[in-house]
């Protein structure tokens, strides 16, 4: 079965400050090695069948590029 | 499976979307990394939170949070360098029930305006202050802060800040706790994701202080700056760790919360008009001044505008240098953003035979759009009769206005063939001599090299002059 998709991120929004990477126990985020429109690195949800959707990631995040679901 | 969207959304104070660029922006200007991201969320939450939106005046300072009001919504004032403390001051004596907050910087607070907070605390204003240290001035390009640190490089201190001759960074919340009237001081830290939630918690503190009326709160928030401090953002908030820190100890200063003194804010004594009217003899409403001024003869005025980059502000200088050349008075007024990067630039310069009262430009007699938004934005305001240069490379409609004479010029294309984009300015300006009778092209010729500082592009830009008048041979530009 396919893993859910419990982070979006939002990727023309991120500028790729990796809070979020910082922020989850569980490491389930990385950063793109392709950059956005605006030239960043954007994090993606990498490791999905790790989330348990803490939604930490979005609390942190600066430009509220995350949204978590359950 | 996912069942349903999880909490977390968007703090309900700042704005669905944000108006700064445009309609559509989600996301603020700050850089990647920048702590003031942080910082304005985790505000936004305490406001969100306490229920206080509508009665929140939130008095932004200058400096890279200059631009608080476009993503908080409740009341906002943008206050004069410095001066947040005092506005917020002038604030309280109205209105009894705000909530008032002062979010401002280092070169904000603790250099231009540190008398004003010094004093602010003193009183014990029923205020919340938010002083967000970077230990560098962000927006203006990274030049030394009181709270730069010894060692610490910057534009102004390239051999490093020494005590000698710059002495210590100053401790704001230090120097606050040293007064008897503030209830709340604490300082915490952007660094790391722990320290983080830990300033959640005392933002919220501090404005809970305030609702309840207890009197002046002050948090210092260290907070990182990639761009400035020239590391990546995780390098930064690691920096910010291993050096900040031992310097501002993260820690609470004060905490008098739970002291049983009221707060200052509600005991202002209310004055009613009549006593006003009373104390200051006053009859009745004073007939307003009329300024007037005499129309000056002989006056063009300019309006160059594009994005930054494309050499619209030096565009301005050359012209204004030229007409100083001439023998003409001359005023050259930059308008531009905050941010490092990237944004809108545009510059008014007013040429003329007489002396120039104010150097702003509202309706100018001709326009040089170098990008299709400058066309958008200037078009409406140039005068009946009046002349526009439109730089077509990049923009691709025709002007909609029929009483204006149109001038259209492949610039950037020109500029490319010679090698340097941003000579496209000189191709459009050297076609504006030709055109015009206010400076000639010789002129421009012998100014280029006074007036552009980089050595190296000096000969560049004299080609494009060149380029520039063989174009307009060749096609006779019909002005």
């Amino acid at each position: 079965m396919k893993d859910p998709e419990r982070v979006v991120i939002a990727k023309e929004c991120c500028k790729g400050c990796e809070l979020c990477i910082d922020a989850c126990p569980r490491g389930v985020l990385e950063m793109s090695e392709e950059i956005n429109s605006s030239g960043y690195h954007y994090s993606v949800f990498a490791n999905k069948k790790d989330c348990n959707s803490c939604t930490l990631c979005a609390v942190i995040c600066p430009d509220m590029c995350i949204e978590v679901y359950k | 499976m996912i069942e349903a969207k999880v909490k977390h959304v968007k703090p309900a104070v700042f704005y669905e979307e944000f108006f700064r660029k445009g309609t559509g922006q989600r996301n603020t200007h700050y850089c990647p990394g920048c702590g003031h991201g942080t910082a304005h969320k985790l505000v936004a939450e305490a406001v969100t939170d306490l229920g206080v939106q509508d009665r929140v005046v939130f008095c932004s300072s200058v400096g890279c949070s200059v631009f608080a009001y476009y993503y908080f919504d409740c009341c906002n004032i943008q206050c004069a360098h410095g001066r947040a403390p005092a506005v917020a001051t002038g604030i309280r004596r109205v209105l009894r029930d705000a909530i008032i907050i002062s979010y401002q910087g280092d070169g904000d607070l603790a250099a231009i305006g540190t008398g004003a907070i010094v004093h602010a605390a003193n009183r014990g204003e029923n205020i919340t202050v938010f002083f967000v240290n970077n230990a560098i001035y962000g927006m203006t390009g990274g030049q030394m802060a009181p709270t730069t640190l010894v060692g610490q490089s910057t534009k102004t201190t390239p051999m490093k800040r020494s005590v000698e001759s710059e002495g210590y960074p100053i401790g704001m919340a230090e120097l606050l706790s040293s007064l008897k009237a503030p209830v709340f001081i604490e300082r915490v830290s952007l660094g790391d994701i722990k320290r983080i939630f830990k300033a959640r918690r005392v933002i919220r503190k501090a404005i809970e202080n305030q609702v309840a009326g207890r009197g002046f709160s002050f948090v210092e928030i260290l907070s990182p700056c990639p761009v400035n401090w020239k590391m990546g953002a995780d390098n930064a908030r690691r920096w910010l760790l291993e050096n900040m820190e031992p310097v501002f100890p993260v820690q609470n200063f004060r905490d008098r919360a739970d002291d049983s003194r009221p707060g200052r804010g509600n005991k202002v004594k209310e004055v009613s008009d009549e006593e006003y009217y009373d104390l200051f003899h006053i009859e009745e409403e004073s007939s307003s001044c009329v300024m007037q001024t005499k129309h000056t003869v002989g006056t063009q005025s300019v309006k160059i505008a594009g994005f930054g980059g494309q050499g619209v502000l030096s565009a301005g200088v050359i012209l204004a240098k030229a007409a100083l050349y001439k023998g003409l008075n001359s005023t050259w007024l930059p308008s531009y953003g905050p941010e490092m990067r990237g944004g809108t630039a545009n510059v008014g310069v007013i040429i003329s035979s007489s002396k120039i009262g104010a150097p702003v430009v509202d309706r100018p007699d001709m326009l040089i759009a170098m990008n299709g938004p400058s066309l958008d934005a200037f078009e409406e305001s140039v005068v009946k009769g009046g002349l526009i240069f439109v730089n077509k490379s990049l923009i691709k409609r025709k002007v909609a206005r029929e009483d204006v004479r149109t001038v259209y010029v492949p610039a950037t294309d020109i500029a490319k063939e010679l090698g340097l984009v941003a000579a496209a300015n000189v191709v459009i300006l050297s076609i504006y001599a030709l055109c015009s009778n206010v400076i000639d092209i010789d002129t421009l010729r012998k100014i280029i090299p006074e007036a552009i500082k980089k050595r190296n592009l000096i000969s560049i830009n004299l080609k494009a002059v060149e380029a520039g008048v063989s174009y307009y041979d060749k096609t006779r530009c019909e002005v």
